[in-house]
């Protein structure tokens, strides 16, 4: 930067505009305000699919804690309780480590899918898109097309455009409580939580209101309003300036990823010009600007790949109807890879060097860590055993000489029904376990008891032995933890 | 509570606060501008240059982003009016952190109250027959007793076994309470200066042979009478102890510190000195009533 440059232009410019196109230096707001999208709607394969997602995310959503297994809800995540059920399996504090699998296999998911076609998580199933997808189209039902919601916004106020603002929020805060409600559902049955809401509105038919507790209030509430305010208002700029995701995947990119990209090649020089007449030296893109109005981030395709681009290929489907009903061949703008847009290749060569060994990395650790993991659940064991000795209290002896040792035993019975199991011990000559030998354990529930071993002092050296305690199942052979322990002579 | 002798420097860490937030305030204001160079072809820059070549984009944040900035420093000033923090300050709620846990521990005798009260209605020998008194003083037990006398009440060198029927201060309901709510101290005095050492030697195999241990005629029929000099006033005339004192029976086969003449002498020489901790700080006097039944039942299974 040169000085006097700078210093000639300090005392002259004070507007936030530049006037001139050549060099200046002026003061610039750091924050300016966003100008709101309106992203006109698209139809296409590209946006058939996104509605796909839609459904299949949003029927998963709002109905897996209607479901009921074995008398209870199937999805139900307990955090009172501290135990998570999925459908047969409940999962308790001590199994995080397939909520971790869960978490590794999510983001190596991303690492795959980001380094073979970009965004698709953003562009199709991010709960950012599907709801801003869902709002825009409530949006569209309500205000119109874009260019009517256009007109609409720059409108005086009045009583018509009053009662479509109206409707529209109504709307929207309508679903975004059933969506904080359906989330808070998970998490407390919903069943009763929908009795506690009806009654809230006083709907419960003559009998005392039940309330819903201030924390499933505060839930509901805040869920909603992130709902609302995200896919209402914010849409965009949680992926621009919010979502750190939007931010790191550009490092998982690399020139054999698929992108959307503009064929310049093909597409320049732009320009308009009347349907079926020759073209002359100008290239395929008419400049009719609905890749620009289609966009949900309101940028620019052509302008080549940006951070804002959150892969949903909107301006796919909308550049292709263009181009059929120009009669040009599809895909100026497409999903295409920086080397095959650099060095012209073909479909077939493209999709060669997509599989390239980072993918196929990639995919053989995903799979390799959803086989183990699956392997892992199948062959879990519904019940858990912890031994703890006694710390203060080290060996005593009792009548007849024998030592004892004092442990507490916390057995869990993961499954949902009552069991008996047998305990015995071994690792050391003359070795008994005093006391009751076999315990009932309800179902998921935990049960603690202190357990006495005796031995021989004659039969045992001075100091501290390993010893294992055996917990069988009464009713199954196969469900049998071994848990180590130590045993103190003196 | 101020830890300051003078209100001084109460008013210089309030001021250093109000003027750092309002400071806050100012240079996000004065921020919110910046001396953008914009080269020619309109691309606009923010004039820094790093590595000969690189420079940064200008691209204005949305507005809704400096409101957030702004909205921390209307947080901070709302929080130090509502709670304490300013200096000496009480704060509007009139919030301290002794009364968030009286309030937690009210919130919660609340929710116990009535249950401890259903407990407290019964007598020591009913709790020791319910199982849901049990279930709960089992965790008063764990939580409290089982550190010195084991997690099944076993006890173990030094700390007395609570399942047997012997009792060193009583083992009716009224005495278990009484040993819980006001800890107990059991004092041999040292006797090894007095008895001499063959006195001692005397003594211990009198006291072995009170329940039946192996023992040298010839030196019980010598301890005998010393004991009666010494011991009885607290062990009685035939060695029965006294739970009054907390003095133990030494003609049974319960031994606190195990049985054998090396221990014996030991004891006889160094005396013992054993305490019981009070808990009367500690527990309420429901919960001494619950862990009261639970001790007691461990006794009564055999």
């Amino acid at each position: 930067m040169q000085n006097d440059e700078t210093a000639a232009t300090r005392g002259a410019t004070a507007s936030p505009t530049p006037e001139a196109a050549n060099a200046a230096v002026m003061n610039q707001p750091l924050y300016v305000a966003a100008a709101k999208i309106y992203p006109r709607a698209v139809h296409g394969w590209f946006a058939a699919w996104r509605w796909a997602l839609v459904w299949v995310t949003q029927l998963v959503f709002y109905g897996g804690p209607w479901l009921r297994w074995n008398d209870r809800q199937a999805l139900l995540f307990d955090i009172a309780q501290r135990k998570f059920y999925i459908f047969g399996v409940v999962f308790w504090p001590q199994d995080v480590i397939y909520l971790t699998i869960l978490l590794v296999i999510s983001a190596l998911s991303l690492f795959l899918f980001t380094a073979v076609a970009g965004r698709l998580w953003c562009g199709y199933a991010c709960p950012q898109t599907v709801y801003t997808e869902i709002f825009l189209w409530i949006e569209r039902l309500i205000e119109g097309e874009r260019n009517q919601r256009i007109r609409l916004d720059r409108g005086d106020w009045g009583p018509r455009k009053l009662g479509l603002k109206a409707a529209k929020h109504a709307t929207w805060i309508a679903l975004a409580l059933w969506t904080g409600f359906t989330f808070v559902g998970y998490f407390t049955p919903i069943r009763a939580l929908g009795a506690d809401a009806l009654g809230l509105l006083g709907w419960n038919a003559g009998t005392p209101a039940p309330a819903l507790g201030p924390w499933a209030t505060f839930w509901i509430l805040f869920y909603g309003f992130a709902t609302y305010g995200n896919a209402g208002w914010m849409r965009e700029q949680v992926c621009k300036y919010m979502c750190p995701y939007a931010r790191f995947q550009s490092a998982m990119f690399d020139r054999d990823t698929l992108i959307i990209t503009y064929d310049g090649a093909r597409g320049e020089p732009r320009g308009g010009r009347a349907r079926g007449r020759d073209k002359g030296t100008l290239g395929d893109c008419v400049d009719c600007g609905i890749c620009v109005q289609v966009c949900p981030t309101g940028i620019d395709i052509r302008e080549g790949l940006q951070y804002e681009c959150i892969g949903c290929a909107a301006c796919i489907d909308g550049c292709n109807q263009v181009m059929d009903k120009m009669a040009y061949p599809r895909g100026l703008i497409r999903y295409s890879t920086q080397h095959a847009l650099d060095n012209k290749l073909g479909v077939r060569a493209m999709w060669r060097r997509v599989f390239r060994p980072r993918i196929l990395v990639y995919t053989a650790v995903l799979w390799g860590i959803i086989f183990a993991a699956a392997f892992a659940l199948v062959v879990r064991i519904p019940l858990k055993v912890d031994i703890i000795r006694d710390r203060a209290a080290i060996a005593r002896e009792v009548e007849g000489g024998l030592i004892e040792n004092v442990y507490r035993v916390q057995l869990m019975n993961t499954q949902e029904t009552a069991r008996r199991f047998r305990l015995s011990v071994e690792g050391l000559p003359s070795l008994v376990l005093v006391g009751e030998q076999t315990l009932e354990i309800t179902g998921a529930s935990a049960r603690l008891v202190p357990i006495k071993l005796r031995v021989q002092p004659a039969q045992v050296q001075a100091g501290k032995h390993p010893v294992t305690l055996v917990v069988q199942a009464e009713d199954d052979a196969k469900i049998l933890v071994r848990e180590k322990t130590i045993f103190i002579v003196r | 509570m101020s830890q300051f002798t003078s209100g001084f420097w109460d008013v210089y860490i309030g001021l250093i606060s109000l003027v750092s937030i309002i400071a806050c305030a100012v240079f996000l204001k004065l921020q919110s501008v910046r001396r953008i160079e914009t080269k020619e072809g309109g691309t606009a820059t923010t004039g820094h240059v790093w590595d000969e070549t690189l420079t940064e984009y200008h691209h204005p944040l949305p507005r809704w982003w400096s409101w957030l900035f702004y909205l921390t420093v209307l947080f901070s000033l709302v929080y130090l009016l509502l709670y304490p923090g300013l200096g000496s300050w009480k704060g509007v709620l009139g919030w301290t952190q002794v009364g968030q846990l009286e309030a937690e521990n009210a919130r919660i005798e609340a929710k116990i109250g009535p249950l401890y009260a259903e407990f407290a209605a019964q007598d020591v020998p009913a709790l020791a027959k319910s199982p849901e008194a049990m279930a709960i003083g089992q965790k008063l037990f764990l939580n409290h007793c089982a550190q010195c006398h084991a997690s099944d009440g076993g006890g173990s060198r030094g700390f007395p076994n609570l399942t047997d029927k012997d009792w060193l201060w009583g083992g009716t309901p009224e005495a278990i309470k009484t040993t819980i709510t006001e800890g107990r101290v059991g004092v041999m005095p040292p006797w090894g200066p007095v008895l001499g050492e063959e006195g001692v030697k005397d003594v211990a195999h009198y006291v072995m042979s009170l329940s039946g241990l192996a023992s040298d005629s010839i030196r019980v029929a010598r301890g005998k009478p010393l004991f009666a000099q010494t011991c009885v006033a607290c062990h009685g005339p035939e060695g029965k102890g006294n739970p009054a004192l907390g003095a133990p029976n030494l003609t049974d086969k319960t031994w606190l510190y195990g049985a054998g003449e090396a221990v014996i002498t030991e004891t006889i020489v160094k005396g013992r000195n054993n305490q019981m901790p009070a808990h009367k700080n500690i527990l309420t006097p429901e919960k001494i009533h619950l862990l009261a039944g639970y001790v007691y039942s461990l006794s009564q299974g055999q």
